[in-house]
């Protein structure tokens, strides 16, 4: 069991894009991996394309603090709507984000952030990362229903917050049993997402590609180097 | 399914080998009720309740209940749920928030049936405006109904606290209604680790002779629907019975505490209970207060802990003696009216001390620190 300190991870995105699913992804490898940890939804009645989001705590400590992440130290954007078009349950999409913070974006190229949040992200020596995390799912997995695979591979090429072993093992889990109870509307994505396939283990397959691909089509951007432009 | 075994209750809570699972609240209901030997389970779906009660249906398709009901509403479901108690059953029920204000009537009719029903609150804000988030609101309007009502911090204390339950509420000098209350949403949907029992292992079965009022008979006309016919009379006879009838509720209430504290260990938990200032809470407010007060010692600041799992019955004199101590109380609360801290101030010498802050309302978290601020303003 490796230490790590606390690490609080907000994702935004999209009823429908795999927010929550990802949440329970990362914060079951986590939990596999020996780490203290806890996920739980944003709070909202679903609907498709309406702001959803989810939360993981991850720490070598025992984590107390339930709800929603306030202090993030990582923001994963599952799509670039929450920003460019306000579909957040935070105003500006990055608030409360720790110093050294780490946002990571789901979009085929840098969107063109407003200068006064520019100067905010430079000035909390945030590390901004882009991933054209849907355009890899459908290529890779062949879905844009794997968006939150490919930004857990995304999250996964900046820091290893649990191991790759971990998150398949979450991953066959969460996919491949019969004992997850989902609403209706999710438990349709799922059935969507699995009839890709001819089997779960070849999803799994897939989705392992996708992690590594994501986390090759990372790209950092500077907000600092921006902001002087 | 698999073939269970009747263990003694005290094994099954203090001995059994426990396996860890990282699961939500509401699953933590399942694995809960699975190992509770309940007769019959009836339902009526509210958020963030509707998973729990989904989950207790896919027991009963396993075999783990024995009769699983649908109910029209939470009126029908409460009352449903009085008839089966009353014919002698366990019977175990959930709701939350608005579904628990339209049940109402039935809360206090259960205690004064004297019926040993489990029920689970999944706290939710209550109308206008309309909310579907968490706020603990309705446990105001519940302290004075005569049920029991215990208050789980987190999915481990649901899964407990409901077994538990089961077996404080068929005392025969208890035999009155459980609430178990968690707070929607913090536990309900958050996925956290849960210390669950063995799955071959149950609770004794219920005996409705054991209860201290006549077992009903549902079988033979005419079906009686009160149990106390008597005071529905126009007499002296009928007033003083109806007034002793619910003192005795208060008195079975009080009786539960032996109980309570045989299986809870106490109804309070206290950490650095000499400190000048003490945090008073419970629910998740108490998981948020354990993050402020970590940061607040490191920080030199001399803060303790007190959870209290037991709303009713109220540890007034555990919690008066902690009061004498102190220099000031903090009481942070999920809801507006601030009804714990009133509890408090109720049962010390020297209510002033408490101060009915922070309190969250209308769904949102409650960030550790505004806990911190209170601590730091006024040590």
């Amino acid at each position: 069991m490796k230490s790590i300190e606390k690490n609080f991870i907000r994702m935004s995105g999209l009823g429908g894009q795999g927010a929550v699913t990802a949440a329970h992804i990362l914060g079951s490898a986590a939990n596999k991996d020996g780490l203290e940890s806890t996920v739980n939804p944003f709070f909202g009645a679903e609907k498709r394309l309406a702001p959803a989001e989810s939360y993981v705590r991850i720490s070598s400590q025992k984590v107390y603090e339930k709800g929603e992440v306030l202090y993030p130290n990582t923001i994963m954007i599952f799509h670039p709507h929450v920003i460019t078009m306000g579909k957040c349950y935070t105003m500006p999409f990055f608030d409360g984000l720790q110093e050294g913070g780490v946002l990571l974006i789901n979009s085929d190229e840098p969107l063109s952030l407003r200068d006064e949040d520019l100067r905010l992200l430079a000035d909390l020596k945030a590390k901004i990362y882009y991933v054209p995390a849907t355009k890899i799912a459908t290529e890779v997995a062949g879905s844009e229903l794997s968006t939150n695979i490919a930004m857990l591979g995304g999250l996964y090429g900046i820091k290893k917050l649990t191991s790759i072993k971990s998150l398949k093992e979450s991953m066959m889990e969460r996919f491949g049993g019969g004992k997850f109870v989902a609403s209706g509307s999710t438990a349709a994505l799922d059935d969507a997402v699995k009839g890709k396939f001819a089997k779960v283990s070849q999803m799994i397959e897939k989705n392992m590609e996708l992690i590594e691909a994501a986390g090759a089509a990372l790209t950092e951007f500077c907000p600092a180097e921006e902001k002087e432009d | 399914m698999i073939e269970q075994k009747i263990v003694d209750p005290d094994y099954l809570f203090f001995e059994a080998q426990r396996t860890s699972q990282y699961i939500t609240g509401s699953e933590a209901v399942r694995e809960a009720i699975k190992r509770a030997n309940v007769d019959m389970a009836i339902a009526y779906p509210i958020t963030p309740q509707s998973e729990s009660m989904h989950l207790v249906g896919d027991i009963y398709a396993e075999g783990y209940v024995k009769e699983y009901l649908r109910g029209e509403n939470e009126f029908a479901v409460m009352s449903s749920v009085a008839g089966a108690s009353m014919a002698g059953v366990r019977v175990f029920t959930a709701t939350g928030g608005p579904g628990t204000m339209r049940a109402f009537e039935v809360f206090p009719t259960w205690a004064g049936a004297r019926l040993p029903v489990v029920c689970a609150f999944m706290t939710r804000g209550i109308n206008s405006p309309l909310t579907i988030q968490p706020d603990t609101i309705e446990m105001a309007y519940l302290l004075e109904t005569g049920i029991l009502m215990l208050h789980a911090e987190n999915a481990q204390d649901l899964h407990d606290m409901l077994l538990m339950a089961f077996m404080v509420a068929e005392k025969t000098d208890v035999h009155i209604p459980v609430g178990v209350f968690a707070d929607g949403f913090f536990v309900t949907h958050t996925r956290d680790r849960v210390d669950t029992l063995p799955e071959d292992l149950k609770l004794p079965g219920y005996d409705p002779y054991t209860a201290p009022v006549p077992v009903m008979d549902m079988e033979n006309v005419p079906v009686r629907q009160m149990r106390d016919p008597f005071v529905m009379k126009s007499n002296f006879m009928s007033y003083a019975c109806h007034a002793s009838w619910q003192q005795e509720i208060d008195a079975a209430a009080e009786r539960s505490r032996k109980y309570l504290r045989q299986y809870l260990g106490s109804l309070i938990d206290v950490e650095n209970e000499d400190s000048d200032i003490l945090v008073i809470t419970s629910g998740t407010a108490v998981s948020q207060s354990r993050e402020a007060i970590i940061t607040a010692r490191e920080q030199g600041l001399d803060a303790g802990l007190v959870k209290i799992k037991t709303i009713r019955p109220f540890p007034g004199e555990e919690i008066r003696a902690l009061a004498s101590k102190a220099k000031k109380i903090i009481v942070p609360e999920f809801n507006r009216v601030g009804w714990l801290a009133k509890e408090i101030r109720n049962v010390i010498d020297e209510p002033r001390k408490v101060v009915g802050a922070p309190r969250v309302f209308g769904g949102m978290t409650m960030p550790p620190e505004l806990i911190l601020d209170e601590i730091r303003r006024i040590r």
